[in-house]
This record gives structure tokens, sequence and C-alpha cells, in this order.
């Protein structure tokens, strides 16, 4: 027994501990000492690369990157729980077909599906040369390179992590508890607001944080929509190693990445743990 | 009742302007790759041009071999050791830690584990051992996810199997070798390969990593990527369309498998 279990679970534990534990542990590590000329580090102990990511230089960074992830989330959500819940409640043999069509995009190349959108956005892109020989605009509007082309292509990039957990949700509802809401004399939106959205707040969590988490620390989008400048985290983080050869603080900054969402997942896995142990004294 | 069919009206408006936008920008690049002109703004007449002009880019052509490597033999690992992962958490140990530990290497910010890699693979290979890092510490770093989302998919497949089947095999004296690769594999099997499927796609399409830890090699993503950062040229249409189809096939495929009758 002992020895299956070895065979079985020891090569996946085996390969995440060396390519994984022991990195980002060099990562905490690296954090400490102080650069090497041409990358690296040099092994001396120093808190400056800590003390650094306070500047408000870098704080804005931070602000705007948890600014973006908030309102990415927010927008998928709106859009994302109206399209979850029509799937959710079309007949069951629509029910896979339909989501596979939404899901779909997701399991392609963020990086193509997010250079169709400068094809799109761009100031001879086809949507301002679309408004203009409508006579609608006379000069270009500026959609690209800034904070909205950003934002759009995150919610773009990650809205079917909005709608797959939510459809769970609403799918494992049971049709009665909303029929015995309509037949108690609830209307519909009460009924959505009593019985359905309170019941679906897990999968609702897990969609928020699905998006949240990976636009955060996004790379490619701010990269390409955003005019690659050192605009978010993930851009931050890259710069450090790759321009300006600053290992340890681009450890810093990663560390820091990683405690926010880690604090998010704990402050979500404890609300979680309160409502079930609620459920269960109720 | 009325208003409830009102309220049905606008979700069903909402989920056409959803699909809209999720297509719109595909849609788009697939027409401009067949433009003659190139430019989104006039079409010129069908043209196969762009896609003539990548297959004489040997630099691209090159990188689209190193990924088509990287992809393979990524999956063959990958494959074997979340196969294994998956048979190991539904059959040995009953652990909630251990269930969740599953999904790290899946939401590990894949900037802090390109990072960390480059760090490590520079101490230890570069450093130590005087290796160059090339396309085999992509695979490394690849399996590393690959092995979680293997291990999710095939894990699926073993919960609705019925193991009644197996213990009928070892009643019958076949011992739990020949029982696995004869009952236990081939009843997972579809489960496995969409597995494989989805890693091969992921490892395809996955450009952070490979951009941080692929040494002075071109992989496919990042080749494209040094493409679009230069300027947008109308051949990047055309190999996003190729990219695209490539992708949503290997996903349909795999997705069939998943769905396939235990």
């Amino acid at each position: 027994m002992k020895r299956r279990r070895l065979l079985l679970l020891g090569p996946a534990l085996g390969w995440w501990a060396v390519f994984l534990v022991v990195p980002v542990g060099l990562v905490i590590a690296y954090s400490v000492f102080q650069r090497g000329t041409y990358g690296g580090v040099v092994p001396t102990f120093t808190l400056d690369n800590l003390v650094r990511a306070f500047d408000p230089l870098y704080l804005r960074v931070f602000l705007f990157s948890l600014r973006v992830a908030v309102i990415t989330t927010v927008i998928a959500l709106v859009i994302g729980y109206p399209t979850a819940y029509l799937i959710a409640t079309l007949p069951r043999r629509w029910r896979t077909p339909v989501l596979v069509l939404v899901i779909l995009p997701f399991w392609t190349s963020l990086l193509i599906r997010t250079y169709a959108w400068i094809v799109l956005l761009n100031g001879e892109g086809l949507i301002n040369h679309g408004l203009e020989s409508l006579g609608l605009i006379r000069v270009p509007l500026p959609l690209l390179y800034n904070e909205f082309a950003i934002v759009l292509g995150l919610v773009y990039g990650y809205l079917p992590l909005m709608i797959l957990p939510i459809y769970s949700s609403i799918e494992r509802l049971q049709p009665e508890l909303r029929e015995a809401s309509a037949d108690l004399g609830g209307n519909p939106l009460r009924t959505f607001l009593r019985v359905t959205l309170p019941l679906t707040l897990p999968g609702l969590a897990a969609g928020c944080i699905f998006v949240f988490v990976p636009s955060l620390g996004n790379f490619i989008v701010p990269d390409l929509l955003g005019g690659g400048l050192s605009i978010m985290v993930g851009n931050l983080i890259q710069a450090q190693f790759l321009k300006a050869r600053d290992w340890p603080f681009g450890a810093v900054l990663s560390l820091a990445l990683i405690a926010m969402m880690g604090a998010l997942l704990f402050v979500q896995a404890w609300l979680q743990d309160r409502d079930r142990r609620q459920a269960i004294d109720a | 009742m009325r208003s409830w069919a009102w309220g049905r009206r606008l979700l069903r408006a909402e989920f056409g302007l959803v699909v809209a936008f999720l297509y719109l920008p595909i849609v788009v690049v697939v027409g401009l790759s067949f433009n003659a002109s190139g430019q989104p703004t006039a079409w010129t007449g069908f043209s196969l041009d762009w896609y003539a002009s990548v297959l004489a880019n040997d630099a691209l052509l090159q990188a689209f071999r190193n990924t088509l490597i990287v992809g393979s033999v990524t999956t063959v690992i990958a494959t074997v050791i979340g196969t294994l992962l998956a048979l190991g958490l539904e059959r040995t140990v009953r652990s909630s830690l251990l269930d969740s530990l599953v999904f790290v290497p899946m939401i590990v910010p894949d900037i802090v584990l390109a990072i960390a890699l480059l760090s490590f693979y520079n101490l230890v290979f570069a450093g130590l051992l005087h290796l160059e890092l090339g396309l085999w510490t992509v695979i490394l770093s690849h399996v590393v996810f690959d092995i979680a989302f293997v291990a999710v998919v095939v894990r699926t497949r073993l919960r609705n199997f019925d193991r009644s089947i197996e213990e009928a095999s070892l009643d019958l004296g076949a011992n739990e070798r020949r029982t696995f690769f004869n009952i236990t594999l081939p009843a997972i099997a579809p489960g496995v390969i969409a597995g494989g499927l989805l890693a091969f796609t992921l490892s395809f399409d996955e450009f952070i990593i490979a951009f941080f830890t692929k040494g002075t090699v071109e992989t496919f993503p990042t080749q494209v990527y040094s493409m679009i950062r230069f300027g947008v040229t109308p051949e990047v249409n055309a190999i996003a369309t190729v990219v695209l189809l490539i992708s949503i096939t290997l996903v349909l495929v795999s997705q069939r498998l998943r769905e396939a009758d235990v």
C-alpha cells in the first residue's frame, strides 16, 4: 500500500517539489539579497528591496493593478451572470453545446486573442474606421493603449472563467425551489433576489476569484493593449528581471503579488467554511 | 408571468451580445487573413498570399517545429505523471489538503512561476552545471502546470468508473498489474487522451513561461509575440488563424472524449 502510494503520488509531488517549491523558495531568498550587476544576486542580506516596494512610484502600480482587476471582475460578473443563468435554464440537451460555445475561445491562445483587439481598436483599426465612414466621428477615438483597452482585453480573456462556475451552481439548483417561490407569490425578481442569488453565491465567488487572480498579475494584455509601459505588476516584474536586471526587487514584487492573492483565497476559504458551519448549525 | 417572458427575452439578447463579443475579434482576424490588401479598412479580394509568406518565413517555421517538440514531450511526461497522480488521489489517500494542492500550479500567476524557474535554472543549470537553457528547460517548466490539468481531467473519469469490474478481474485470478493494463487503463483511456490533448494545447499556446526559460531559442508564441510587438502585419493574421484552428480542433476533440460514455 505504501509502495503503491509512492509510485502514484511520488512523481507529481517530486516534480512540484523540484520545479515549483524550490524555485519559489529561491525567490523568497533572493528578495533579501543584493542585486548583481548583470542580473542574478549577491548573497548579502539587505532589506532595501522590501523598503523600496513601498515607494509611491511602485505603490501606484499596485493600486492601478488592483483597480483594473476589480473593474474587470465587476464587469465580467455583470455580463457573465445573466449568460450563465440563461445557459443553465436551457433545455438539458442544449446546455453542454452552448456552454462549449462560450468556453471555447478561452482555450485558445491569449496572445492571439489579445492581438485581435489591436486590429479592432487601432487608430486605423476596424472600429474607428467604421465610425468614421458612418460620419459619427472625425478624429479616431483613443481606444488603444489605455486603461479602457486593458480592461476590455482582460474581460474578453477571462469572461468564460466567470461563466463556468456560476453556470454549475445554477444548474445544480433545484428548479422546484424557484417554482415554490413563484407559487408562494414571489415575483421573478423577488425569487431571483431571495432564492437563486443567495444559493449561487459560492459559484459567484469562485467566478470572481478565477477572473480577479489572472487579471491582477497579467502581463500579456497590459503589455500589448496598454502600450508596453510598466503599468501593471506583471509588467513591472518582467521589466525588473529582463530589462532593469534587478532580480531581488523583482522577487519582492512577485512575493507581494502572491501575498495579495493568498490573502484573497484565504478570505474566500474562510467565508465558505463559515457558510458551511452556519448551514450545519441551522 | 408576463414580466418573466420579458426577462427571458432580455436574457437572450444579452446572450447574443456576449457570443458576438467573444467571436467578433476572432472572425475579424480570420477574415483579414484572406484579404489581399492585408488592411483592416479595405477588402481588396480573396488571397492566400499571407499564408504563402508565412510558409516562406524560416524563423517562424523553426519556432513552430520547436513548439511541436516542446508540446509533444511535455504532453507525454505530464500525461503519465498526471494520470498516476489522479489514480493516487482517487485510490490511496483521502486528504483535502492534497486535493487543494493540485490546484496550486494552476493558480500560481504565470509571471511568478516564470521568474522563479528562471532564477532556479540560472542558479542550478547555468551556474552549477554549465548547461545552456533551451527547449528542454521550457519542457521542464510546462510539465509543472500540465500535470495538474491532466490529473483533474483523468480524476473526473475515474470517479465515474465502476470499480466492480476491477474486482471481478482480480477475483478471476488476474494480478494487479494485469488488471490495471487490461481493465482500468482502457476504461479511463478517453479521459487520459482528453487530458493529454488539453496538456498539449496549453503548452502549444503558453507564452510567458517560455519567454523567460527558453534561453536563446524561440518557441512559436515567443516568435509571434516579437512579430506583434514589431507591428501589426498581415502575416500575423494568417498565423493567428492557423493557431486558432489548431487549438479549437484539439479542444473540441478533448471535449468530445470527456463526454464519451463511461
